[in-house]
């Protein structure tokens, strides 16, 4: 049984105009995706800014109100108990937010920023929870001194895996990871990306990996889903998506990541002005009427592009 | 090799930190040749945009104290007024910023954003300034120059006001251009379209590039050559092929090996330890990189750090990179 099934899920944004403030027309931001992540899987969305990626995290954990689609989670239908708070799907299911300087707040010390999940879901006595709290630091590698610091004693790094250590304190199954590692440096962004193997593997996470970053992505997920203009473009293993790229963003997308050999540079600007002008005339070959994804068509037992 | 455009002569930036002076920029020695793309690599932290800003003397002189020579066609810059200054910057030397939406004017169309430095440094009239401006416009690939002529920055997408940005930089043919982080903020697809942007320019006008960032990535697919920071100090300084092939300073190869890449994928990335230390923590003393790779025995650096030139080209601050090893890594 898969951890957890999105089904035709819709995300729509009404706009409102005119005198009255009437809707006038939707942005369609989430528009009919569906997807599977099973236990212990990371599960990789990439896409541009506005591909509707962010969206499609946010929608899962409630923070979006559905327009559509049905979500299960352990076989369970919880599509209406998604937004209600304390249910146990919100203790199952937590998230790694982008910017560590926001996320964090600053008028609170460590402890109670890690401790602020567990006492809105567990009666815990003072030293169990100050226990639970020593626990959660050493899994992110920090002292338990840092308890009593607050936020802007520490680096981007260290937010980040305070941000970790609050996700996972209590035992989620499941983490929404919108862009944990792009606002830091190279090798901080390395040991972040260690803790949250390392953590998968203790606690048997699955992740829902959100990021722009296509070499990030291809460290971290076994499976991944390309996203453009609200919907999926392509969906498969690592091996499908980069070894073997069908639709014509993809392959964009793939082309575009700088490669660290200064050797290959001239053939790669050649393969991306290629694409570029590839990706022009075949547009309508890709993309139906108004730029609209077509339906994901199986291509391998793990392998769907979207299709005509 | 050709000639030098820009020298650095122990360039020194200091910024007031609590009434003290603590270098960010600590003793910089570089020249930039005319025709080349050098890029500045290093973490946050390691002096690079501070150093840039330094060139063209950016810097709030009430807490910020600048050392040294800047030397631009044999002139030097730092003992310069702001009015002759300004003769320089946007004419000579242009400038890329990291965020688009902030190096533009929100309430200025993008015609009159590009004529400004038009109008300040050349004897072009009104038309004259128009036509070049459209001209730029077309050269940074905008579909339809006359349209965004008229357009406000709000109206484009973040790499078509990179591409707006780029335009300004270059309007009056700078032969020098530094570019701080211009992909930063960008997506990848965008961010391979201004690079490309940018070297089809640099071809064209054979100006000089100093590119500033934090991804090798791109640093690989730009540079001629390429200068590593750590702390204020260039570590090591090689051509671009030799660097990526034969990386010898230690805070070099950690950067490489720290790079999520297909070979290594299920393999734990390498982690530096520790941070750049804050600029009134920084131990002056010694090779400044050891602080982060206590493993390694005191006794393979130099006890006053200098440069070896281990191939023509290549420099290498400090003797530990002889013996240098990975953590858990074997001696050799």
């Amino acid at each position: 049984m898969a951890l957890l099934e999105v089904k035709n899920l819709k995300v729509h944004f009404p706009i409102k105009g005119g005198v009255f403030g009437r809707t006038v027309g939707y942005v369609k931001a989430v528009d009919d995706v569906s997807f599977v992540i099973e236990e212990g899987q990371t599960v990789g969305l990439v896409g541009e800014s506005g591909s509707g990626k962010s969206t499609t995290g946010k929608a899962i954990l409630g923070l979006e109100r559905l327009t559509a689609g049905t979500i299960h989670f352990n076989g369970e239908n919880i599509t209406r108990y998604i937004g209600k708070n304390r249910s146990s799907y919100r203790k199952s299911v937590q998230m790694i937010f982008q910017d560590v300087f926001s996320s964090l707040n600053p008028r609170k010390r460590v402890r109670d920023i890690i401790a602020e999940p567990i006492r809105n879901f567990e009666n815990l006595t003072k030293g169990e929870e100050e226990k639970r709290i020593h626990e959660l630091l050493r899994i992110v590698g920090m002292t338990p001194e840092a308890e009593w610091k607050y936020p802007f004693e520490f680096s981007g790094g260290q937010r980040q895996r305070i941000g970790v250590a609050r996700a996972i304190a209590l035992k989620p199954k499941l983490i929404v990871a919108d862009e944990p590692v792009s606002a830091l440096d190279l090798s901080v962004q390395a040991q972040v990306l260690n803790y949250l193997k390392d953590i998968q593997q203790e606690l048997k996470l699955a992740y829902l990996f959100v990021s722009h970053d296509l070499g990030v992505v291809k460290h971290m997920c076994e499976t991944l889903a390309i996203m453009h203009n609200a919907r999926f473009v392509e969906f498969g293993s690592r091996e499908d998506i980069y070894k073997d790229p069908q639709h014509i963003y993809t392959r964009r997308l793939i082309a575009a990541i700088p490669n660290t050999d200064p050797r290959m540079r001239e053939e790669n600007a050649n393969n991306r002005a290629l694409l570029t002008s590839a990706y022009e005339q075949e547009y309508s070959k890709y993309y139906g009427e108004g730029g609209r994804v077509y339906d994901l068509k199986p291509v391998s037992d793990s392998h769907f592009v979207a299709m005509p | 090799m050709s000639d030098v455009l820009l020298a650095l002569r122990d360039l020194r930036t200091s910024f007031r930190i609590q009434g003290k002076y603590y270098a960010a920029v600590d003793g910089i020695n570089l020249d930039v040749y005319e025709n080349e793309v050098l890029a500045l690599v290093g973490e946050s932290g390691s002096g690079k945009s501070a150093t840039a800003l330094t060139i063209t003397k950016l810097h709030n002189e009430n807490y910020t104290r600048m050392e040294g020579e800047v030397l631009f066609d044999d002139k030097e810059l730092l003992g310069l007024t702001e009015n002759q200054l300004n003769k320089v910057r946007g004419r000579r030397i242009g400038m890329i910023f990291q965020d688009p939406l902030s190096a533009l004017n929100p309430l200025i169309r993008i015609g009159a954003q590009i004529e400004e430095s038009l109008t300040f440094h050349t004897d072009l009239d009104a038309s004259g300034r128009k036509a070049r401006a459209l001209e730029l416009l077309e050269a940074v690939g905008m579909v339809n120059p006359a349209l965004t002529y008229r357009q406000l920055p709000h109206q484009l997408s973040g790499g078509m006001r990179q591409r707006v940005v780029i335009a300004i930089a270059i309007a009056c043919k700078p032969s020098l251009l530094i570019a701080d982080e211009p992909t930063t903020a960008l997506d990848v697809t965008i961010q391979a379209q201004i690079l490309d942007l940018l070297r089809d320019l640099q071809k064209e006008t054979k100006a000089s590039i100093i590119l500033i960032t934090h991804d090798l990535g791109v640093v690989a697919e730009m540079a001629d050559r390429v200068a590593v920071m750590y702390a204020g100090q260039i570590v090591e300084l090689a051509p671009a092929m030799e660097l990526f092939t034969n990386p010898q300073h230690p805070y070099t190869r950690s950067l490489l090996a720290s790079i999520p890449s297909a070979d290594k994928q299920d393999d734990h990335l390498h982690v530096i330890q520790g941070v750049v230390p804050p600029l009134q923590h920084l131990p002056r003393e010694g090779c400044r990189f050891s602080l982060r790779t206590p493993w390694v025995p005191e006794n393979i650096h130099e006890l006053e750090p200098t440069y070896h030139e281990i191939s023509p080209g290549h420099l290498v601050l400090c003797t530990c990179y002889k013996k240098f090893t990975f953590d858990g890594e074997e001696a050799v």
